[in-house]
């Protein structure tokens, strides 16, 4: 049997981010590209942080989840090109970000940093006010820049555009 | 297409150059682990150890892949490479072995190498080789926010207290000994120019140079005069700094061989 690909993404999309467990990795847009190969179900995974150590982890969960859905065939391969980008991160994942108490990417601002521009206006997850600014373009996370909020004084996490 | 051994040879080379100046580096600033003079430091220094590790193990894994074309029993794994080859087999340009010194130093080592760094990504993306403009790609995101960070930190130290200002010009003027090697092309360099896998040196300096000379002067700092450029590294003469540098790293898989968790 082998089951629809649009089934084993619903499937995909109940499977939490290790390190940020309120979103999936559908919604993180890593998953890049499902296929049947004969009886082997060859899934593309594109890294998010090249050094990401949530990556080993990411893998073996992609596997037990489409184990667990009866595949048994499963070959992972990793797509460096076009490399990751927050683009990529579902609506439904950003709104999700938001209500963690993480601030999600701004959209479109995917090569936001390469010219060394100035950073987005990043809006504080907890109060909603765009007085905010950066403490660190590196965060607790590879993926997460720290920020402070002047208005509520609270620091939080910037999922940064990447 | 089959391409001639000599090319694959200096490829091998190459993919080793960029992997080892990344893992000398990476385990260099990871020695910072714990000891930062501020807790976000700490975790930016741990981040950007973190991104250049993995960096490391894209570089060795296409070295290891090349190397496979020829050697018996296939290529080497980026952990092997990474593990088991003593300092004379190392590639890294010598500036990435020099030891943190301060805050100061470290940084300054940082904005010399992110700067030639993120010229380097940014020319190889377009490399004749898919494999490199692929981890070009991916790897140029991640020290875009490198070279952001050391640049601004280095405007901030040097055009900050005196203290501070004449730390971070004693840290340029020892290190810019070794920044000539950046640039020196030898028949590597060369053999990977001709077949549009590497970019023209000069054209790297050229960018350098640009980027150097407006940060310093942003940060009130000089640029050094010195013309004097030690080399080696990209052939295997390194300083003795590196060996203490593989005694610990590699210390795990020497006493105990094959060891995994």
């Amino acid at each position: 049997m082998r089951p629809a690909t649009d089934q084993i993404r619903a499937w995909l999309d109940e499977v939490p981010d290790p390190e940020i467990p309120v979103i999936s990795l559908v919604d993180l847009g890593i998953i890049r590209d499902l296929a049947w190969e004969d009886d082997t179900l060859v899934v593309t995974v594109t890294p998010t942080y090249s050094g990401c150590p949530a990556t080993a982890v990411i893998n073996l969960e992609i596997e037990t989840a489409l184990r667990a859905h009866g595949i048994e065939r499963i070959e992972l391969r990793r797509r460096l090109s076009p490399a990751w980008t927050t683009d990529w991160i579902s609506d439904k994942g950003r709104r999700k970000l938001q209500g963690y108490g993480i601030a999600p990417p701004v959209a479109g601002t995917a090569g936001c940093n390469l010219a060394g521009d100035a950073a987005p206006t990043v809006v504080c997850p907890h109060c909603g006010s765009t007085a905010t600014r950066v403490v660190s373009q590196f965060g607790s996370t590879p993926c997460k820049a720290a920020f402070r909020c002047d208005d509520c004084l609270e620091p939080f996490d910037y999922f940064k555009c990447h | 297409m089959a391409r001639a051994a000599t090319d694959d040879t200096a490829l091998f080379e190459y993919a080793l150059r960029l992997g080892d100046n990344c893992l000398i580096l990476g385990h260099r600033v990871s020695e910072w682990c714990g000891h930062s003079p501020v807790l976000e430091e700490d975790i930016a220094l741990a981040n950007v150890a973190l991104d250049l590790i993995g960096q490391t193990q894209l570089w060795l894994g296409l070295a290891g892949e090349i190397e496979g074309q020829w050697r018996e029993g296939g290529g080497r794994s980026a952990d092997d490479l990474a593990f088991l080859r003593d300092a004379g087999a190392f590639r890294n340009l010598l500036l990435v072995e020099q030891p943190n010194g301060d805050f100061g130093k470290t940084l300054a080592r940082q904005f010399l190498f992110d700067a030639w760094h993120n010229a380097m990504l940014g020319a190889l993306q377009g490399s004749a080789d898919k494999r490199a403009a692929e981890i070009a790609e991916k790897a140029a995101k991640e020290v875009a926010y490198h070279l952001n960070r050391s640049r601004d930190l280095v405007v901030r130290l040097g055009d900050g207290t005196a203290e501070s200002h004449s730390r971070m010009q004693r840290a340029l003027d020892d290190l810019w000994f070794y920044t000539g090697e950046l640039f020196l092309a030898d028949e590597v360099d060369a053999a990977m120019l001709a077949a549009g896998i590497g970019p023209d040196l000069d054209d790297i300096r050229a960018q350098w140079d640009a980027e150097i000379d407006r940060t310093l002067k942003q940060a009130t700092l000089r640029r050094p005069d010195s013309g004097h450029v030690q080399k080696g590294g990209k052939r295997g003469v390194h300083s003795e700094h590196l060996g203490y540098v593989l005694a610990e790293m590699q210390f795990l898989q020497r006493a105990y061989p094959g060891a995994r968790w």
